[in-house]
């Protein structure tokens, strides 16, 4: 009995998170980063006698559940992430879990600068909710980004030139791209590959190519179902897809792939161009740090109109509304957004910083990245959102364009009948 | 006298209430939480949850034809474990429970892949199946059957049944080691007296064998079903439930409902029909055992 009552007693105190008033705990789930936090931690406590403490939670599946679980027992740490879609995170500020941080970032400090003014708008407007947003959370900024990430593609400068390619012009049209492709399957080098296992990397592509080819509003308006995606411009889209398994401009086994060993592929130069994030660089330069490779966007379907990819901030965090660290929270988040720590941060962990000054300390292949920004747009910004039951059908449809069992024209209907469904549930 | 028995009674219930409460705690009262939360539009985070009454119920049943293809994938790995998994199991088992040499040895290595991660089976299974560099189609362009080769995974005519094997190779040793254990508590002496009276491998194991495993059959099928059917690891480190929907199976759709679509109350009601049929099936089973034992 005393050692079921010790064990309960435990289990209590391990459950609650013991509030210190001068220590800010922070959970993250990146491990890649925790050194590189750590040390951080303790150069913020050095200037400022506040103590940090960093706690990772990985794998990410992992941290997500637990904050969720946190959130319901009122035990949130005074720092986290909120990991999923802008739902997810409107749901979390709805809940009163996440402090608007609006008025801080607005704030100037004691030299006059303001917080927000040196952090990447695009990276912040991810963590801002417009006035009559969809969610119906009070317009402000929630969340600070501590990175930035662009989703696009690289391709290999060797494999260029093994088939007589210029290495330092990459295709910039689908033709073009199909032509090289074309290239390089006649030397047998291997072309494509993609983490399309993992089916948002499916999504990320293929809204790449919609936003070319028929306009950002075009797509709006299919989200809000007023374009069906049977139109053409859909069916095109979808056709690219049905081109690239035709073409056989993919690996082998890309359509299940998952993220990591595409990256491996890629990495081993058993793949020619990859559609990966920026966070691949670190990837490819742990793997591989011989590997000649460039940036390039995604090809083109249409000139006249930019191709626009996914990006924006990386990783956020967000400050517990409820916590009476929520002071000593913000004061470690400005600092750690500040210039010296985001270039600290961007040199160990070859991420993009979020802070506009640190930008012109990194790598040259991740300043590619960084160049292509201004074509960035998170999904989370945007105006409308498609219902995630929708948006799983057309992914999994490419998936079955992509293994030749079904054609675009078949997968545009079947995702329009679902679309047609979920607005009836609505 | 009476307050003697009344103390003894306390006494027994204050011993008894450690266990209680872990009972209630971990393991009833997330039992009727999944209930109530199933008839709820829960997103998993707000405070407030709805109540809808069956409407989770009624578009699982009739308008979610995924879910139920997803049943239908993890009923197909199903019948393959039942049928080739504990057939493998009970062969294996047979072998070691005579006195080979290295008995211990094969007991050991048949018990290996059970207790490593289904993870790392799946990502170690990745490489044999790789459609360019694996080890599969390099044995099979070894052996003349290069025409063969694919993506195993990737194809809609293979990816099941290649996480089928997965499963199956990582599985098998559950069930022998529980088979060898249940041959290993026959009587000698009843083999003995059979083949005193003549009767030949066969015989002995259709008349004794078997009839006297038939609570370790039961046993182990029942385990085969409720772990084949909430297969979920090997599936994310292989397919992820593709290519389209050829290895999804219930756990990875609730998965993604719950995590994806953020439809807690949804996923629950999902949670629950499964559960139901599970339990359907082990009932079904344990009485069909029963009858087999009167025959």
């Amino acid at each position: 009995m005393p050692i079921f009552i010790a064990a309960f007693a435990l289990a209590g105190c391990g459950s609650k998170n013991v509030a210190d008033p001068n220590t800010v705990t922070v959970w993250h789930w990146m491990s890649d980063r925790d050194e590189a936090f750590l040390e951080l931690a303790r150069r913020f406590e050095a200037e400022t006698q506040i103590k940090v403490r960093f706690e990772l939670y990985a794998p990410s599946e992992a941290y997500a559940q637990r904050v969720k679980a946190s959130a319901q027992t009122n035990t949130l740490p005074d720092v986290y992430g909120v990991l999923g879609e802008k739902r997810d995170f409107a749901s979390f500020i709805n809940s009163g879990y996440v402090a608007d941080l609006t008025q801080a970032l607005n704030a100037a400090d004691a030299a006059g600068s303001v917080w927000k003014d040196g952090v990447f708008e695009k990276a912040l407007s991810v963590n801002e909710f417009l006035p009559e947003n969809e969610y119906s959370v009070k317009p402000g900024i929630y969340g600070v980004p501590i990175d930035v990430t662009t989703i696009q593609m690289v391709y290999n400068k060797s494999n260029y030139a093994k088939a007589g390619l210029d290495p330092e012009k990459p295709p910039v049209t689908w033709d073009e791209f199909v032509a090289h492709t074309r290239v390089l399957k006649e030397k047998g080098i291997p072309r494509m590959v993609s983490g399309f296992g993992e089916i948002w990397m499916i999504e990320a592509l293929a809204t790449n190519f919609a936003m070319n080819a028929m306009g950002e509003e075009k797509v709006f308006d299919t989200f809000r179902g007023k374009v069906p995606y049977t139109d053409p411009d859909w069916v095109r889209v979808l056709g690219l897809f049905k081109q690239m398994a035709d073409e056989g401009m993919l690996v082998e086994g890309t359509v299940t792939m998952v993220n990591k060993t595409a990256e491996q592929t890629f990495a081993n130069e058993r793949a020619t161009y990859a559609f990966n994030g920026s966070w691949g660089i670190n990837v490819y330069k742990g793997m591989n740090p011989e590997l000649k490779y460039g940036a390039m966007l995604p090809p083109s379907l249409v000139t006249s109109r930019p191709m626009k990819i996914w990006g924006g901030a990386g990783s956020s965090f967000v400050v517990n509304a409820k916590s009476p660290n929520a002071e000593n929270a913000m004061k470690f988040l400005r600092w750690l957004t500040g210039p010296e720590a985001q270039a600290y941060l961007s040199k160990e962990t070859v991420n993009l910083p979020s802070s506009k000054t640190a930008l012109k300390d990194v790598p040259p292949v991740l300043a590619e990245f960084a160049d292509d920004m201004q074509n960035a747009t998170h999904p989370n910004v945007y105006p409308v959102h498609e219902s995630p039951v929708v948006t799983e059908a057309f992914n999994k449809g490419i998936q079955s364009i992509l293994i030749g069992e079904k054609t675009p024209e078949q997968i545009a209907q079947e995702v329009q009948r679902i679309k047609e469904k979920e607005s009836k549930k609505k | 006298m009476n307050l003697q028995k009344a103390r003894n009674v306390l006494g027994n219930y204050v011993f008894v209430i450690p266990a209680a409460l872990l009972f209630f705690t971990f393991s009833l009262y997330p039992f009727f939480k999944v209930f109530q939360l199933s008839i709820t539009n829960w997103d998993g985070i707000s405070p407030n949850m709805n109540y809808i009454g069956l409407a989770n119920f009624k578009d699982l049943f009739f308008d979610n034809p995924t879910f139920w293809l997803s049943m239908k994938n993890a009923f197909y790995v199903t019948f393959l474990a039942l049928a080739i998994q504990n057939l493998l199991a009970l062969f294996l088992a047979l072998i070691c429970d005579r006195d080979i040499r290295g008995g211990n040895v094969y007991r050991v290595i048949f018990y290996l892949p059970p207790v490593l991660s289904g993870i790392v089976v799946g990502l170690i299974w990745n490489w044999i199946y790789d459609g360019n560099y694996g080890l599969l189609n390099h044995f099979l362009s070894f052996i003349g059957l290069g025409d063969l080769s694919r993506a195993w995974l990737s194809d809609s005519k293979t990816a099941l049944i290649c996480v089928a094997i997965i499963h199956m190779w990582k599985g098998f040793g559950w069930g022998f080691v529980i088979l060898l254990a249940g041959l290993q508590s026959i009587p000698r002496d009843l083999y003995e007296a059979a083949r005193v009276d003549g009767a030949n491998s066969w015989v002995v194991f259709k008349n004794i064998t078997a009839p006297l495993m038939i609570p370790v059959f039961v046993l182990v099928s029942i385990l085969t079903i409720l772990g084949t059917m909430q297969i979920f690891d090997i599936i994310i480190a292989t397919t992820g439930g593709g290519p389209g929907y050829h290895t999804e199976v219930p756990i990875t759709r609730i998965v993604s409902t719950m995590i994806g679509s953020s439809k807690f109350g949804y996923a629950c009601a999902m949670g629950v029909t499964f559960g139901l049929i599970l339990l359907a099936i082990s009932m079904v089973q344990i009485r069909v055992s029963k009858a087999m034992r009167q025959v």
